[in-house]
């Protein structure tokens, strides 16, 4: 399939900069549809939908919840592809410790859990948090989204708190004094912690290999 | 393999123009801040920093117009500092594109903005700017404190507490620029820097008196910063940000190259 006729919709639940992701799509895929929407009925006619999410767990959990986008994002992942980003990736594990522990949509088993504040690396030296900047991401499985990208290419990540998943379901990690989940794939859903907005070249190839996944 | 260090190139904008003069003989137009940030972009910059030093209140939709044309081009963390008051500015630079915020007097005026404004937005997009200049006498344990108005106005506040407080307060990042070595090419204050290193959790950008590639290592390893910002040395292209980020490498630092 071609980028000609694709509808994605990035889902804005008013929590912050959904500009890059939408001008990074228009960049990959210029003849794509690219929506920034609220409205669950956009939501529902898409052919992909990007979950992101930027700042507090708790905040974006109330939004979702208010706005009723916690069926729509369940109804997309069974329907097509779906790519979750940041807090939009930690918003669908169980819980959250952030914001003294937080209930999240609980699509995929795992939960949310804080870096510390005593982190170190394997030399000893100590990690600032967030953890903020480029890391490599190890690729854990083959998969569509990785096409065209480098294994243990760099991306850029900002976050406190990381997902821990079950095996199963990560397809790349990063280590930040411990390794973490940097990416989760499961059926039509394909979840990222870093920003392939912000990620340069490896980013926008991975912006560009959703536009074309066809999911399960 | 881990995290990278980062290197950050500054550019002073007003109404919209690159000021303090970049060099770049073959782009098209030197004193337009999206040519300039697409330079740096191909080039291997990690973030970009977008200094307004427009004092206008009508310039900022200017502002605002540069910042959107940036995001729309460059796809690497964009943080604009310069003017931030309230929390409508912080809104309308984060839907123009920007990733992160530098908040620097406002702060001082009113500790509690950046409180609200980590609530509000994250503390993942709120970067404290700290002008700090050394006021100890030669024969005292160095001091250093902290400045507004690009050095001119003290604040009798300590520097390094300053840098605690503002990160109890929710800053994700410290923006630490020493006034003392600001425009001398004589290299970072690596005392100062790293002191506040150490004393705050969050990632800490070093600024101010880059003249050579050596001084962004000692920033790093003497210092102790997690990122080095510069502005100068680059715009004049004395070195490319890839010949700066070999040099780090090649000294055992950790860079995305």
């Amino acid at each position: 399939m071609t980028d000609f006729s694709v509808r994605i919709a990035i889902i804005d639940y008013g929590m912050g900069n959904l500009h890059s992701a939408a001008k990074a799509f228009e960049h990959v895929a210029p003849r794509a549809e690219v929506v920034v929407t609220s409205d669950a009925a956009e939501i529902a006619e898409a052919d992909r939908v990007v979950f992101p999410g930027v700042g507090a767990i708790r905040d974006c959990m109330a939004e979702i919840v208010r706005r009723g986008f916690d069926q729509a994002v369940r109804k997309a992942i069974s329907e097509k592809p779906v790519l979750g980003i940041c807090v939009g990736m930690q918003a669908l594990m169980n819980r959250s410790e952030e914001n003294n522990g937080v209930d999240c949509l609980g699509i995929f088993p795992g939960n949310v859990r804080f870096f510390g504040r005593d982190l170190h690396d394997g030399r000893g030296n100590r990690l600032k948090v967030p953890h903020m900047g480029w890391n490599c991401v190890h690729q854990a499985i083959d998969h569509p989204m990785w096409r065209g990208i480098a294994q243990d290419e760099r991306f850029y990540f900002v976050h406190s708190y990381f997902v821990d998943a079950a095996p199963e379901i990560v397809a790349g990690t990063c280590d930040y004094g411990r390794p973490f989940a940097a990416a989760l794939a499961s059926d039509n859903l394909f979840a990222v912690q870093f920003h392939p907005e912000k990620s340069h070249t490896a980013g926008l190839q991975l912006l560009k290999n959703f536009v074309s996944w066809q999911g399960r | 393999m881990g995290l990278a260090k980062r290197i950050i190139p500054c550019l002073d904008v007003d109404k919209g123009r690159v000021v303090k003069g970049v060099k770049f003989i073959d782009i098209r137009d030197a004193g337009d801040p999206v040519e300039v940030a697409k330079r740096y972009d191909s080039e291997g910059a990690d973030e970009i920093t977008f200094l307004d030093i427009t004092a206008s209140h009508e310039g900022r939709d200017t502002t605002l117009h540069t910042v959107e044309r940036m995001a729309s081009e460059v796809f690497i963390p964009l943080t604009v500092g310069g003017g931030v008051r309230v929390l409508e500015d912080i809104r309308a630079l984060l839907n123009a594109g920007a990733d992160k915020v530098g908040i620097n007097s406002a702060a001082v005026n009113n500790p509690d903005f950046v409180r609200a404004a980590a609530d509000r937005f994250g503390s993942q997009c709120i970067v404290v700017a700290i002008d700090a200049k050394q006021v100890n006498s030669e024969d005292e344990a160095p001091r250093w404190e902290l400045f507004t108005h690009g050095g001119r106005q003290p604040t009798g506040l300590d520097a390094i507490a300053w840098a605690v407080r503002m990160h109890s307060y929710g800053a994700g990042e410290i923006l630490l620029t020493s006034m003392d070595r600001d425009g001398t090419r004589d290299g970072f204050d690596l005392a100062l820097t790293r002191a506040v290193s150490d004393a705050v959790a969050v990632p800490v950008i070093a600024s101010g008196g880059v003249g050579n590639l050596q001084h962004l290592v000692d920033g790093i390893v003497t210092g102790g910063a997690d990122a080095v910002l510069a502005a100068s040395i680059f715009h004049f292209a004395e070195y490319s940000i890839g010949e700066a980020k070999r040099y780090m490498a090649d000294r055992g630092i950790e860079m995305r190259l």
